[in-house]
């Protein structure tokens, strides 16, 4: 049995998610990045995207998020969103609305740099959106 | 000396108001609980954040950051106040005290020769400050349709922050709120939005960095500095966040020991009336004796 990683989600108006897990995947700014137990000090911002949870061999748990940043420490991972939702709570409207806004993004980016990162965030929803 | 039909009447009135406010007490304090639970259920976020930043911006202590929410824009030439209070009044002291702070805050200011900009949220607040300062009102935002602060709601004040800071229309930003500390006890509390104000490093935060390492061993992704650009406006709204969450519990807090002591009141007012009408009505009664007895003895 491998080491267990304490993990917390936590949204602005409560704690979500907090307890010892196999191993999470967070859909970092520059990429979805998992974290097992003992990973080095990172800080990330994340981008609306979904948390992959393993919380053991049959049980995950998976949930949507937007706005905020993870933090690994040696201590564990703490995942901070504006907004999170269980991935089964998440109806095909919300996603719909969550499109929109990165379409709007696109269109609104001032340069290439945000464009480009802004285009990855629809695509990744639009991949999200076949998937549900 | 009024009679006793009047007497009768203003004990009916005092029992009536006495009803009224019992009932808005134990609804205050139904909305407390819930107002505190969501109060603490934000802490932690709340709590993170800041010491992540923290962290980030001591990482980043020296270097030319550049970014204007953390260091201020060198200058402290305009203010905004923040004034956030309730919608409705009737909760003792809770109003009244945030906004003698804002009001001393704004007198000190002004006589300093700086500019002042209030945005009010909330109708009372706003209420008590367009007499005196009501040509510095610039925005007010109403949160009656609010029943619950969630996140979400703070957007629309975040937004009228962060696009005047942006807009460089003021240079530090301070909010007022009451702080929940008891159901008794609200402490109105004054807090720097921007340039944001790092938290102190107490014996606490010392004992946690020890424990957490430090700070500088992070790796970042983006860059420190991207990161702190994109953290910072989120930290606008989390405090913001929490002041509402804070001030929610506040109201419920001193409305509920407000309504208490105006039963208090009520009932000894029930009392005293109640007294004085028995004195009447037998002083009624024997002055009818008398006149019988009287009357009989004549005859």
């Amino acid at each position: 049995m491998a080491e267990l990683l304490n993990f917390e989600l936590v949204a602005p108006d409560r704690l979500i998610f907090s307890g010892e897990v196999e191993q999470v995947t967070v859909p970092g700014l520059e990429g979805d990045f998992t974290v097992l137990a003992g990973h080095a000090p990172v800080l990330s911002t994340i981008r609306p995207g979904v948390v992959d949870i393993v919380v053991g061999e049959s049980d995950t748990q998976r949930y949507f998020v937007r706005g905020g940043f993870a933090e690994a420490t040696p201590q564990g991972l703490s995942v901070l969103a504006e907004q999170a939702i269980a991935l089964a709570d998440l109806s095909r409207e919300q996603l719909a609305g969550e499109i929109k806004n990165a379409e709007d993004d696109v269109a609104d980016a001032g340069d290439d740099a945000t464009r480009t990162r802004a285009q990855e965030t629809l695509n990744h929803l639009r991949q999200l959106a076949e998937a549900l | 000396m009024a009679s006793l039909k009047d007497l009768k009447n203003r004990i009916a009135s005092v029992k009536a108001t006495q009803k009224i406010t019992r009932a808005m007490q134990m609804v205050a304090a139904a909305k407390l609980r819930r107002a505190q639970e969501a109060a603490e259920a934000g802490r932690p976020y709340a709590d993170r954040f800041d010491r992540v930043l923290g962290n980030l911006a001591r990482a980043l202590e020296g270097n030319d950051i550049g970014a204007r929410m953390l260091v201020g824009t060198g200058k402290e030439d305009t203010h905004l106040l923040v004034v956030a209070t309730a919608e409705r009044g009737l909760c003792g002291g809770f109003n009244s005290s945030i906004v003698r702070l804002a009001r001393e805050m704004a007198g000190k200011l002004i006589a300093e020769g700086k500019t002042v900009k209030i945005l009010c949220v909330g109708a009372k607040g706003h209420d008590a400050l367009k007499r005196q300062y009501g040509r510095h009102i610039e925005d007010r935002i109403s949160l009656r349709h609010v029943r619950r602060v969630s996140f979400a709601d703070v957007d629309e004040i975040a937004k009228i922050v962060l696009s005047r800071f942006d807009a460089g229309e003021y240079d530090v930003c301070t909010m007022f709120y009451a702080r929940f500390e008891t159901v008794m006890s609200q402490v109105p509390t004054a807090l720097q939005l921007i340039p944001m104000s790092l938290p102190q490093a107490d014996g606490d935060e010392d004992a946690r960095t020890a424990q957490a390492g430090p700070p500088a061993a992070y790796e970042y992704e983006p860059e420190e500095k991207e990161i702190l650009e994109d953290l910072l406006p989120r930290n606008v709204k989390v405090q913001i966040f929490r002041g509402l969450l804070e001030n929610a519990a506040s109201e419920q807090g001193a409305r509920m020991s407000a309504m208490d002591s105006a039963t208090r009141n009520a009932g000894e007012m029930i009392d005293k009336l109640t007294l004085s009408y028995n004195r009447q009505r037998q002083a009624q009664i024997t002055k009818e004796l008398i006149e019988i007895i009287s009357g009989a003895e004549a005859v």
